[in-house]
């Protein structure tokens, strides 16, 4: 391929990507949850991929970000069994600014809260290793939808309703697909950089022998937990987002959806390639348009379609599609498989 | 006088198995010391102990004059003690470059530190040890693809990277061919005298460690059986019946 010829089509689908919510109206909201499922895939990657600790917990920060950026919104202007009484009538509509306001607060609450959750959960359950982190961490997701159900502040197992988005000139699925746009290409670029530099080498020396990297005096336990960190924070950003977008959260289906986007998450970083940067984009894009079609045109079979499909990427994927390609042409990724001529 | 490593009667055993019992060894600054011994004598237990994988039952081991018993495997490291695998131990799926990149020195690494880009020094540092364990043509090539014997040149270079002030070596030249065991020893004694590392080096290999230790213990049933200087080792009658098998 020729450089003009890549420019033409990297710009075409740069402006593909930038106008699709414009040119798709009734599509925005599905477009919108494509780049969530790529920024649900590249946060799950640092962990999973990248450091080989296979986390199902993941979906504990988006849940937390979810509900306390709603809690935040609702604390600003109502209260609680006022709003409770209004279950989401046009009463709770706020300004465009006050509602951008606490929309912006309660994303900066949730994604502290995720932080500290992260330090706290990370100092008692990352020096585990293996299946026994994975199996802990699977019961972090389900304790954490357990304590939601049953907690009346939240709304318990009824659910709480997200402020309404203000009307004006642009609506909730122009605002969110351009949120989430952002939000999955800063978390990108941030992993690039840290990928490329110590701290992804540091991951890396982890996921491929701990003990090693132990013994020679890394500060494992310090990397783990700023990994865990980082996978937390955009999942809180994501996750406050989400209960806005979606206008609606239930504390099973939405917030700590382990069965759906928590092992969704696990299965498009697979299909892509775990532990490469582009292979949870490409894997959750695939993942995400092979679902809508499901849902379109298997109506009745599109969770056994699904299933089918999660078997495939375990048996004949197991590397994913970029991990593949990069086993038949290993140039193309900077690794040689020869040595140089002596010297 | 202090010496940098002192072992005093260091005892450990693994429910009734003794592994090590009453072991005092000193290892002075600057030296190459050997320790030799039949399979199952105890050696990588001592240098396990030593290291910080488990306690030791009773006995202590000094290192620069600090206490190490109740430090972990990474503190340990960090002050500039590490030890070579015998089974080797690298990062599989990272080229031989990223191998050594990582394996810079972490003591008073700063929180800040962690972030920051590599700088073009340790690139050029990590390429400067390849080339001195001769392995700067498969510097692109991931670590897990290389032979044994290059994955135990690539240790020893990684541990070189970290300089630390006395290196642990777990039978360097185990499984390598002949030729290129002469270059470990070349190597292995241009890096005390040029780095300033001290050594203790565990070895089957009569040969190798008779030309590259200065001062030779020998293990046996977990206890420490003779110590002197490679050629009273070498003609000690007790270490001869102990490798032909007279205990």
């Amino acid at each position: 391929m020729n450089n003009t010829l890549k420019l033409v089509l990297a710009v075409g689908l740069g402006i593909l990507i930038l106008a699709a919510p414009l040119l798709f109206p009734t599509y925005q909201t599905q477009l919108a949850v494509l780049w969530l499922m790529v920024l649900l895939a590249l946060t799950w990657d640092i962990m999973g991929g990248q450091m080989g600790y296979n986390s199902f917990g993941n979906i504990v920060y988006f849940g937390v970000g979810m509900y306390t950026t709603a809690v935040v919104q609702r604390g600003l202007f109502f209260n609680v069994e006022e709003y409770t009484n209004l279950a989401g009538g046009t009463e709770s509509q706020l300004s465009l600014l006050d509602y951008l306001l606490s929309l912006g607060l309660g994303l900066a609450s949730g994604a502290l809260l995720c932080i500290v959750l992260a330090v706290v959960l990370g100092a008692g359950i990352l020096g585990l290793r293996g299946h026994y982190f994975a199996i802990c961490t699977l019961g972090l997701g389900i304790a954490a939808g357990e304590i939601a159900s049953g907690w009346d502040y939240l709304g318990a197992g009824s659910g709480l309703v997200t402020p309404l988005f203000p009307e004006t000139f642009f609506n909730r699925g122009i605002f969110f697909y351009y949120y989430f746009l952002i939000l999955a290409a800063v978390s990108f670029v941030v992993l690039r950089y840290l990928y490329s530099e110590r701290f992804g080498l540091a991951i890396n020396a982890v996921r491929d022998d701990e003990d090693k990297a132990e013994s020679m005096g890394l500060y494992t336990t310090r990397y783990k937990t700023i990994a865990w960190s980082v996978s937390a924070l955009f999942l809180a950003l994501a996750g406050g987002a989400y209960g806005n977008l979606i206008g609606f959260i239930d504390p099973m289906d939405v917030a700590f959806a382990g069965p759906t986007l928590g092992v969704w998450m696990v299965l498009m970083a697979i299909l892509g390639g775990k532990g490469t940067l582009w292979g949870p984009v490409i894997g959750a894009t695939i993942f995400h348009i092979t679902q809508e079609l499901f849902w379109t045109y298997l109506l009745g079979w599109q969770r056994v379609a699904l299933g089918l499909l999660i078997i495939i990427i375990v048996v004949f994927f197991p590397r994913g599609i970029l991990g593949w390609i990069r086993e038949q042409w290993p140039e193309r990724f900077g690794q040689r498989v020869e040595g140089e001529e002596q010297r | 006088m202090s010496h940098l490593l002192e072992v005093r009667d260091a005892a450990k055993s693994f429910g009734g198995v003794v592994a090590n019992e009453n072991i005092s060894i000193d290892v002075p600054e600057g030296k190459i010391i050997g320790l030799i011994g039949p399979n199952g004598s105890g050696k990588t237990t001592l240098f396990n102990s030593i290291v910080g994988y488990h306690p030791i039952d009773s006995g202590s081991i000094k290192f620069s004059g600090k206490e190490l018993t109740h430090l972990r495997v990474p503190e340990i490291a960090r002050m500039g003690l590490l030890r070579t695998f015998q089974q080797t131990r690298i990062y599989g799926g990272m080229n031989c470059v990223q191998n050594l990149m990582i394996s810079t020195p972490t003591r008073n690494e700063s929180l800040r530190a962690m972030f920051r880009p590599i700088p073009p020094e340790v690139t050029e540092q990590a390429e400067e040890l390849l080339e001195f364990v001769g392995l700067y043509n498969k510097r692109w090539l991931l670590a897990g693809d290389l032979s044994f014997g290059q994955q135990k040149l690539l240790e020893f270079a990684m541990a070189l990277m970290n300089r630390p002030k006395l290196l642990l070596l777990d039978e360097p030249t185990a499984g390598i061919n002949p030729t290129l065991i002469n270059g470990i020893i070349d190597r292995l004694k241009l890096a005390n005298a040029e780095l300033g590392i001290t050594l203790l080096v565990i070895e089957h290999n009569m040969r190798v460690i008779m030309n590259l230790a200065e001062h030779i213990y020998c293990l046996a049933h977990g206890q420490l059986l003779a110590e002197g200087a490679p050629e009273e080792i070498q003609h000690d009658q007790r270490v001869i019946d102990a490798y032909l098998g007279a205990h």
